[in-house]
């Protein structure tokens, strides 16, 4: 070694370069040049060469008793290596996230149109289509359950699980129950059921391993709950069931639930190939979760002055035929359902439900979306009431540190929501309305050219929204990160290894940035998600920043501490050492030595499990607790453009501010926002799941409309950084805040604009018009 | 059935194709080019967007018949070996691309306009894209690559 190994008492040369792409920069993704060439592997193109297709037989009806099945025709046709039912169900034939109800294909009865009866393995796509269509299921139909309130309180109403059809009942009560107000106002509130929609259909491959486990290579957001689920229904211990991430085309919560893992697993077990299934657009509308619809009952009482004495809920959420996360979904609507405001008296009861309806699950925004809509409707009719404004009446309401939620729970960490009204409120507002010159494309209706400005009207609506972070209420959550350091080429590298899913989000660039910051070296690589390493949690509940991010971090810190000991003793030097640009460096000293110096051949490889503060489950009967890990907000301002003749709407723009703690990566940060705010756009007006009688009406991209490119308007974004204490680097959960904002807003601002008072969303066309 | 077509250039042939198949299945699952992308197979998100004869269709809705004798480029037939389009370079740089599903389409589709006019407005970049579906990234970045696309090349 070249250096002196007792160094003067003083800085010698300074460091060289600093690592760029830490915490706080925004570096690109690492994947973005993979997806611009189109030679990212999804996980709908995977191949191989002896590979044959799966396809599925689902159910037409909504609720039925299933009398027989023929699968002698799908037998039958060339091309087809095996048929399989729920008889065929190695293991457990039940799976599920909270409740174990959900049979992996239908037996005896069906409880949801679309729900799975039989699978088919085939050497093309087509012929297993075609197989599939030769399955002969004699029904008994019954009468179909579709009323969340009915499913829970009806009398006369069929019993759709073992153990009844309320899924979950929450109750909250703070304060005094018999509380009175000046002023009162109600209101009743309906959210139509939304779709994830992600573009990247439900998809893997399943590969017989000759340990007789099986590898599958799956788009998921939580490889170890599949892997848990899928070795319980092929019968397996888990090791056998190894799963690796695929590339994910989108989530929003829609692959938290199992959709053909099983399926797939089965079928490649059996006939002893690896075995494909994508689901084609229409399939994915039936296979997979949706947001829970809701019907919300509102009375808030308040001052003369606006302050809010009491605030009454009822709410029913319908899950639709299999639990999934409902209970957890019910949670969030309860204890969020005051919304970002002080109220010291609270009654709300949340219900969630089995009906037959399409199952309701994970949505980005998870409960929290469906009471903003409710809470924030309710603050625009307070305002009026009151004759003020309706940013006045949330500032005067509006939480703070150390406001006590509905819950109890005493909010520890900054809670800007006046400073966020005021913010956005104080955003530049666009231009005017056409009058004179008018481009179509600037007015509702665009290039359709339904309308030259006559009947256009423009209004503004605020919404404000408040969103937990983490798994709440006692769930041991945690990530695991390992993290290997050793020197490649002579240049120190880092590699990162966790089981948290990228489906989009950019969760890999924050790995790598949390690394290159901890260890100060430049080169990182990110291994790919497996299941050959501990649990990464869900990549939902905007955690995995927090949660794989913190795991990172702290697996970075251990590798850090080995490093220094090593050059502690190599070096023959005491006292604080640390990193930085790849250099030993010494806080008395200055640079010591390179990294890669000191590591030589040595690897550092440690592997941590990492857990945020512990929460408590909430009392069954008065909903009190300390159940969130942490409180995230975003703020809306809408400006639309309303034609009401037509009833069409445009909206002409959207500005948020958003508390995000520390901006990770900026860049990332805005993406989310914008993102997130197009989707709340959406459940604004447009996006609805329209069921009837239990039946799917608008399974295609032709008939369930997400915003384009002409549907969003431009938005201004404004990111605060008011750091969380108790979260790695002060970091906030980003990804479902602007997502339940964005909608109160949009739908406020068309109320602006018509007069009418519009309780329910997406905002059809004939809820302008009249002619609903 | 037999298909010959040129694709990126190169002349390709695949045989037992079943007539109903796809131009967007022969690409993804005979020709080793999954870079389209499936999101809808019903031509409404775009995702699928090549080239045919120069101009640009959703291949889910072309038979693959239809493309005998003809020309095919797809998105991964755009970069010069490691030199990316700057329809591409402009997406990677501006954080147009989240889980980029919809991306292959949405390059497709931004590299024909760029051809067709020099500094396109937003209003016609809104207008050019409006077929392309994108889940993730409300658009916003979208846009932002594309202005930085023309602006370079236009300069170029
Ligand atoms: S896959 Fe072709 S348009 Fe959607
Ligand atoms: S980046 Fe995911 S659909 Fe566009």
């Amino acid at each position: 070694m070249s250096r002196p190994t007792k160094a003067p008492d003083k800085a010698p040369d300074r460091i060289t370069t600093p690592i760029t792409g830490g915490v706080g920069e925004s570096p690109l993704r690492p994947d973005g040049t993979l997806k611009v060439k189109g030679e990212f592997a999804y996980s709908s193109d995977l191949w191989m060469d002896d590979m044959l297709w799966g396809a599925t037989l689902r159910s037409p009806h909504p609720y039925a008793r299933i009398v027989s099945i023929d699968l002698s025709g799908a037998w039958q046709t060339p091309g087809v290596h095996t048929v399989m039912t729920y008889d065929d169900v190695p293991g457990e034939k039940l799976f599920g996230l909270e409740h174990t109800d959900q049979p992996v294909m239908a037996h005896e009865v069906v409880r949801y149109q679309g729900e799975a009866v039989a699978i088919v393995a085939a050497d093309h796509p087509e012929t297993a289509r075609r197989a599939v269509d030769k399955i002969v299921v004699e029904y008994e139909v019954l009468e179909p359950l579709t009323d969340a309130e009915e499913a829970v309180f009806a009398t006369d109403a069929p019993t759709l699980h073992p153990g009844g059809n309320l899924v979950r009942h929450l109750p909250i009560r703070r304060g005094d129950q018999h509380a009175t107000a000046d002023v009162v106002v109600r209101g009743e509130y309906e959210v139509g059921m939304q779709d994830q929609a992600f573009l990247g259909p439900e998809s893997g491959l399943a590969v017989p391993a000759e340990d007789g486990g099986v590898d599958l290579y799956i788009a998921t957001q939580w490889l170890h709950v599949d892997q848990k689920q899928v070795a319980k229904c092929l019968g397996l211990p888990n090791d056998k069931v190894r799963l690796m991430l695929a590339g994910v085309g989108g989530a929003f919560g829609a692959r938290e639930d199992l959709s053909m893992q099983v399926h797939a697993s089965m079928l490649a077990l059996r006939t002893g190939r690896p075995v494909k299934i994508v689901y084609s657009r229409e399939e994915s509308f039936f296979g997979h979760v949706h947001r829970h619809p809701a019907k919300l009952y509102y009375e808030h009482g308040a001052t003369r002055e606006g302050r809010l004495v009491y605030v009454k809920a009822r709410m029913f959420l319908d899950g639709g035929a299999y639990a999934s996360s409902t209970g957890a979904v019910v949670a969030n609507a309860a204890t969020l359902g005051v919304g970002p405001y002080e109220a010291p008296n609270v009654t709300i009861d949340c219900w969630g439900a089995y009906t037959n309806n399409p199952p309701c699950g994970a949505m980005r925004g998870f409960g929290a979306v469906q009471a903003a809509f409710a809470y924030e409707s309710q603050m625009d009719r307070l305002a009026a009431e009151l004759g003020l404004d309706p940013v006045e009446v949330r500032v005067r309401n509006a939480m703070a540190e150390g406001t006590t939620m509905p819950t109890g729970q005493v909010v520890d960490s900054a809670a800007p929501v006046a400073e966020m009204l005021r913010r956005v409120e104080a955003m530049p507002l666009p231009p005017a309305a056409p009058t004179d010159s008018y481009d179509l494309r600037e007015l509702p209706g665009g290039v359709s050219n339904t309308t030259h400005g006559e009947g256009v009207v423009r209004g503004i609506g605020y919404g404000i929204g408040i969103k937990n972070v983490c798994f709440s209420e006692g769930f041991d959550d945690f990530s695991t990160a390992r993290v290997r350091l050793e020197v490649i080429a002579g240049e120190p590298t880092a590699m990162v290894h966790t089981a948290a899913a990228e489906v989009g989000q950019g969760l890999v660039t924050v790995q790598a940035q949390i690394a290159r910051t901890e260890l100060g070296v430049e080169r990182v690589t990110i291994h790919p998600a497996d299941t050959q390493v501990g649990s990464g949690g869900s990549t939902s509940a905007s955690r995995q920043t927090y949660m794989t991010g913190g795991a990172v971090k702290a697996a970075c810190e251990k590798v850090r501490g080995l490093l220094l000991d090593i050059a502690r003793e190599r070096l023959h030097v005491e006292g604080q050492l640390h990193l930085d640009g790849g250099k030993i460096v010494s806080d008395r000293h200055g640079v010591l030595a390179d990294l890669a110096e000191v590591l030589g051949d040595e690897v550092i490889d440690e592997t941590v499990e990492w857990r945020h503060r512990p929460t408590e489950a909430l009392d069954p009967t008065t909903g009190q607790g300390f159940a969130h890990v942490q409180y995230a907000f975003a703020v809306h301002r809408a400006v639309v453009d309303v034609d009401v003749d037509l009833g069409l709407v445009r909206v002409v723009a959207l500005d948020c501010v958003q508390d995000v703690g520390k901006a990770i990566n900026p860049d990332a940060v805005v993406g989310q926002i914008h993102g997130g705010s197009a989707q709340g756009l959406g459940l604004a007006v447009m996006e609805e799941i329209q069921v009837r009688d239990g039946k799917i009406r608008n399974p295609s991209f032709t008939d369930y409309l997400i915003p384009t490119i002409l549907d969003m308007p431009p938005m201004k974004v404004d990111v605060l950084e008011l750091a969380d204490p108790h979260a790695p680097y002060g970091l906030r959960g980003v990804g479902e805040p602007p997502t339940i904002s964005s909608t109160p807003a949009i739908v406020a601002a068309i109320r602006a604009a018509t007069g009418l008072a519009i309780p329910r969303c997406p905002v059809r066309p004939e809820d302008i018009t009249g002619t609903a | 059935m037999r298909l010959r077509c040129e694709v990126n250039g190169e002349s390709r042939e695949v045989d037992d194709v079943w007539p109903g198949e796809s131009l967007l299945y022969v690409l993804r699952e005979r020709m080793g080019l999954p870079g389209s992308k499936n999101a809808c197979e019903q031509g409404e998100c775009g995702s699928c967007t090549v080239y045919l004869d120069g101009v640009p269709v959703c291949s889910c809705l072309v038979a693959a018949g239809q493309a005998e004798g003809h020309e095919v480029t797809t998105v991964e037939g755009l970069a010069e070996g490691e030199q990316l389009d700057p329809v591409q370079q402009a997406f990677v740089e501006k954080g147009a691309v989240q889980c980029g599903f919809c991306t292959p389409g949405l390059i497709v589709a931004t590299h024909d306009l760029l051809e067709r006019r020099e500094r396109p407005s937003d209003p016609e970049i809104r207008e050019a894209l409006a077929g392309n579906l994108c889940r993730c990234t409300g658009y916003e970045k979208i846009l932002d690559a594309v202005r930085l696309a023309a602006d370079r090349k236009a300069v170029s």
